[in-house]
């Protein structure tokens, strides 16, 4: 048998860069997608929550007569009659699978309230109606105990928040008090944002069956594999008894990374009724049982000489957790990095409320932290009367302006150049108000965006048929950002096989362990493994090759070696080389297959102790992260102060970019995000009795098709020398900096600044 | 319990329920016909669109039983080059809106089409403009933020 192959046709076009159409486009466009709502049983049963009245408390009665008498109830469980479950494992750095305890009630195993909206019974019946029927008709009395409800009332009570591993809660460098003193130009501003919450247009949604001590849950979930862990402790089964599929998610932007009282409470039903339960939360139970971003107070003071130079920059932040979990936000996180003053005090504090936990929303703490950072810039430029992309180039940092470590990656004067340049940023007239088109005044505004970059481990393995297709499986996320997409064009131009013949297996924790789908990780995670087992695998089908004592290959290292149209060839010699089919047809294999990683307990913690390994040296040697530019242009109504977006521009620095379609719509995503951070966005709680007031999207407002102005995104597309393929996560770092750009702009426009989000136009009348 | 009949996507469903069972859990709990999606149960977001004789209706806010030998299009029934332009333009990220945000469209394109005006139609003006599309689309809400794909998708539609 011949075994040199003439390559006649023109080498392919690589697959990573280019704008491939998302593989599950026809599945979303045609109603085809499955969510975790939509798993069908022939016994399904449908559970409805009861709420919690109070903030703080004990039950002292609970009345499920009437709700049990509704035709077609099956069960009432509250926690007089509910299975007992094992409680929530405590959060720990030790077993990152912890991370995934949003609060530490044991639901239904207590009678103590700690929210406003904690469940305290669960109804389930034969269909949704009399489920959600018969759970209003439950009637429970408590006995109330204070609360501590009131963000703006504990803002004396804060304690500083304890610095930890993953993050500083402050920092200092000089005396940037004293700096600020004797400043000869200041400012010492405070800034307040309400809470906020996520509002997948997925509600979140469980259907769990048991199978004696085997449990299967189908979630939209940022973290199966943790999830099934905590599933498994929860009920004192083994893990390899829980099963967790997540094919799709409806939205998560961080509220779908944690086991909530929804989940729990399915696989509750479900066991104590033997029955296939399913249980999608109201709009209004989605508010009432899982967290949102945190509100926050927050100082910024900045100190410069006339030159514009900083001479100090304080950023100090009040946020809150909830008494029974949460997290702290790295609020003054961009405060760390982004400019070179000579005197940095950050300082974060924490106050503990009876209110149901934060949890992380997309760029957690950043986000709000680079709205008041970043206006607090713009104010001090017009208080120099420097244009405000001149006074952010004039204290750039050379390295991090806390430490001097090393920027991986820093290419902001690139950015705000571009994007000036793009954006017109020339036909600004400094002065407020000095701008208008018609009745409308025009206001433009830039602020930086900024977020670190972290990577998860991921085990991956990649199957290679005789035929030249490839299997790539990883129990990683999809929410939308593309991730199957990007990872099949990764692993296409890796092994030389056309974009089509790669399959991605994602969304199922039957398959080897995948990352988290956080802090703009996952898809940098699952390309480190990805690429190390294509590698793998390559050396596997060479090996094959130079058995064969005709194979062009033999003799051939891997170094030597291109994978390219279907097979492998030498580089010194390109048309000397063999087809994958070829090489597997000879060797009489099927397929070949690579792993990376081990399911083994002793290989996740094998697998956990690299990831600590890594993120531990790469804090101590680099500063890593995505970053950009964003300029916008308002227009304000004179008259209502109502205020319109009419145009967008961003320029990311986020290393290489795989899809240039899918990361342009998700750094889209980020920026709306923002925008409804800035114009609209705020939960509403009762300050006496912690109630979310607005628990719907009718009160709630996020951005319509009518607040979106085309945006335009541009990429620096340089690699990042120190990440796989030299990409950087961009799911958060377009939110960041948004709110700060449009109340530059909103003040560019009128004159007035609005220090407390959101920018309503009450506040501009 | 109701018995009712009803046209869903061209093929006649016979269905027993209670009267107070929304089109919404009828079509996903009872029909099976999960593309068309709940968000809200309120009419606030639009995932529920469907098409009710050709006109988008919100589900959600519907009772089966009023739609007694009416034709329901839901997602599954669509075939219009409007689903390969959310595709080509990215008009999605999660794809939880998607149906409701097509279903919407197609109704939309039919109300302009027949000459409904909006509230920022100018007397006298035809076209379709972005502002157009903008505001007609408003009941659709997508948090992942692809307006700007939908957008552009519906605009290579109504070319």
């Amino acid at each position: 048998m011949t075994t040199t192959t003439e390559t006649q046709s023109p080498p392919r076009e690589k697959a990573v860069g280019r704008g491939i159409d998302r593989v599950d486009g026809p599945e979303k466009t045609t109603g085809t997608a499955r969510f975790a709502a939509e798993f069908p049983y022939p016994d399904l049963a449908y559970a409805a929550l009861v709420h919690a009245t109070v903030a703080r408390g004990r039950i002292t009665g609970i009345d499920v007569k009437a709700a049990e008498a509704v035709t077609g109830v099956l069960s009432v469980l509250t926690h007089l009659n509910a299975p007992v479950l094992k409680p929530a494992p405590a959060r720990s750095m030790l077993d990152l699978s912890t991370m995934v305890s949003a609060t530490s009630v044991n639901y239904l195993n207590t009678d103590e309230v700690h929210w406003d909206g904690q469940p305290v019974a669960v109804v389930v019946a034969e269909s949704l109606e009399a489920a959600r029927h018969a759970a209003s008709l439950v009637e429970v009395t408590y006995q109330e105990f204070p609360a501590v409800v009131d963000f703006a009332a504990e803002e004396a009570n804060a304690k500083p928040q304890p610095s930890s591993m993953l993050g500083a809660g402050s920092a200092k460098k000089g005396d940037a008090e004293a700096a600020l003193a004797v400043a000869p130009v200041s400012v010492d501003l405070r800034f307040t944002t309400p809470p906020h919450n996520h509002n997948a247009i997925e509600p979140h949604a469980t259907t769990a069956v048991w199978d004696g001590d085997r449990l299967t849950v189908h979630e939209g979930s940022q973290a199966i594999s943790w999830m099934r862990k905590h599933l498994a402790v929860r009920f004192g089964i083994p893990e390899r008894n829980v099963r967790m599929t997540s094919p799709y998610v409806g939205g998560g932007f961080g509220g779908k990374g944690s086991v909530w009282p929804g989940t729990i409470l399915t696989a509750l039903a479900a066991r104590a009724t033997g029955r296939a339960v399913r249980m999608m939360l109201t709009r209004e139970g989605v508010y009432r049982t899982v967290g949102g971003r945190t509100p926050s107070i927050q100082r910024v003071a900045l100190g410069a000489g006339q030159d514009g130079r900083l001479t100090a920059l304080i950023q100090t932040s009040v946020t809150r957790t909830g008494k029974v979990g949460g997290n702290s936000e790295p609020v003054t996180e961009a405060a760390h990095h982004l400019y070179d003053a000579e005197n940095i005090l950050v300082q974060q504090k924490l106050v503990e409320m009876d209110l149901l936990p934060n949890t992380f929303m997309r760029a957690p703490g950043v986000s709000i932290g680079t709205f008041a950072l970043e206006a607090a810039i713009d104010e001090l430029a017009g208080e120099l009367g420097v244009d405000p992309i001149e006074l952010r180039m004039r204290n750039e940092p050379e390295r991090n302006p806390l430490d001097g470590k090393r920027f991986a990656h820093r290419k902001l004067r690139e950015a705000y150049a571009l994007g000036a340049e793009r954006f017109g940023w020339a036909e600004r007239t400094p002065e407020p108000g000095s701008m208008r088109d018609g009745r409308w005044l025009v206001g433009m505004g830039v602020a930086t965006a900024y977020h670190s970059s972290v990577q998860f481990t991921a085990n991956v393995t990649v199957r290679l048929s005789a035929d030249g297709t490839v299997v790539v499986r990883c129990g990683f996320h999809e929410m939308g950002m593309g991730g199957a997409t990007v990872q099949a064009q990764i692993a296409a131009d890796e092994l030389g096989v056309p974009f089509e013949a790669v399959r991605v297996e994602y969304g199922d924790s039957d398959l080897p362990t995948g990352p988290m789908a956080g802090g703009s990780a996952q898809t940098a995670s699952v390309a480190a493994s990805l690429l190390s087992a294509c590698e793998k695998l390559k050396g596997s089908v060479l090996a094959l090759a130079r058995r064969s004592g005709d194979s062009p290959l033999r003799g051939q290292r891997l170094a030597a070696v291109e994978a390219r149209d279907g097979g492998l060839y030498r580089r010194d010699r390109p048309d000397a080389g063999e087809s994958y089919e070829a090489i597997l047809s000879r060797a009489g294999r099927p397929s070949v297959e690579a792993a990376i990683g081990s399911e083994s307990g002793l290989g996740a913690l094998a697998g956990q102790v690299r990831f600590m390994a890594k993120f531990v040296n790469d804090r101590r040697r680099w500063v890593k992260a995505a970053s950009g530019a964003q300029f916008c242009e308002v227009r304000v109504d004179p008259d209502t102060g109502e205020v319109r977006l009419s145009r967008w521009l961003g320029v990311f620095d986020v290393g290489r970019v795989i899809n240039a379609k899918t990361a342009a719509s998700q750094l889209r995503g980020g920026i709306v995000m923002g925008i409804g951070m800035a114009l609209s966005e705020e939960t509403l709680v009762d300050p006496r009795n912690g109630r979310v007031m607005n628990p719907g999207l009718g009160d709630y407002h996020i951005p319509v098709h009518a607040d979106i102005p085309p945006i335009d995104i541009h990429y620096l597309d340089e690699p990042d020398p120190t990440m796989p393929l030299g990409l950087i996560g961009i799911g958060e770092v377009s939110i960041t900096g948004v709110a700060g750009a449009i109340a530059s702009a909103v003040h560019h426009a009128t004159g007035k600044r609005v220090r407390d989000l959101p920018i309503t136009l009450d506040k501009l009348l | 319990m109701v018995t009712l009949r009803m046209r869903v996507n061209g093929v006649t469903r016979s269905l027993e329920l209670e009267p107070w069972v929304s089109l919404l859990d009828a079509l996903r709990e009872r029909l099976g016909l999960t593309g068309t999606k709940k968000g809200c149960d309120q009419g606030a977001c639009g995932a529920c669109t469907v098409l009710v004789d050709g006109e988008r209706i919100n589900s959600c806010l519907a009772l089966a039983v009023q739609y007694e030998d009416r034709d329901i299009t839901t997602i599954e029934g669509i075939t219009h080059p409007i689903q390969r332009a959310f595709i080509e333009h990215d008009g999605f990220q999660c794809g939880y809106c998607t149906s409701g945000q097509i279903c919407s469209a197609i109704g939309m394109l039919a109300e302009h089409g027949a000459g409904m005006p909006s509230a920022v139609t100018e007397p006298g003006a035809s076209g379709l403009s972005e502002a157009e599309i903008r505001e007609r689309m408003s009941g659709n809400l997508c948090r992942c933020g692809a307006y700007n794909g939908i957008v552009d998708a519906i605009k290579e539609v109504a070319r």
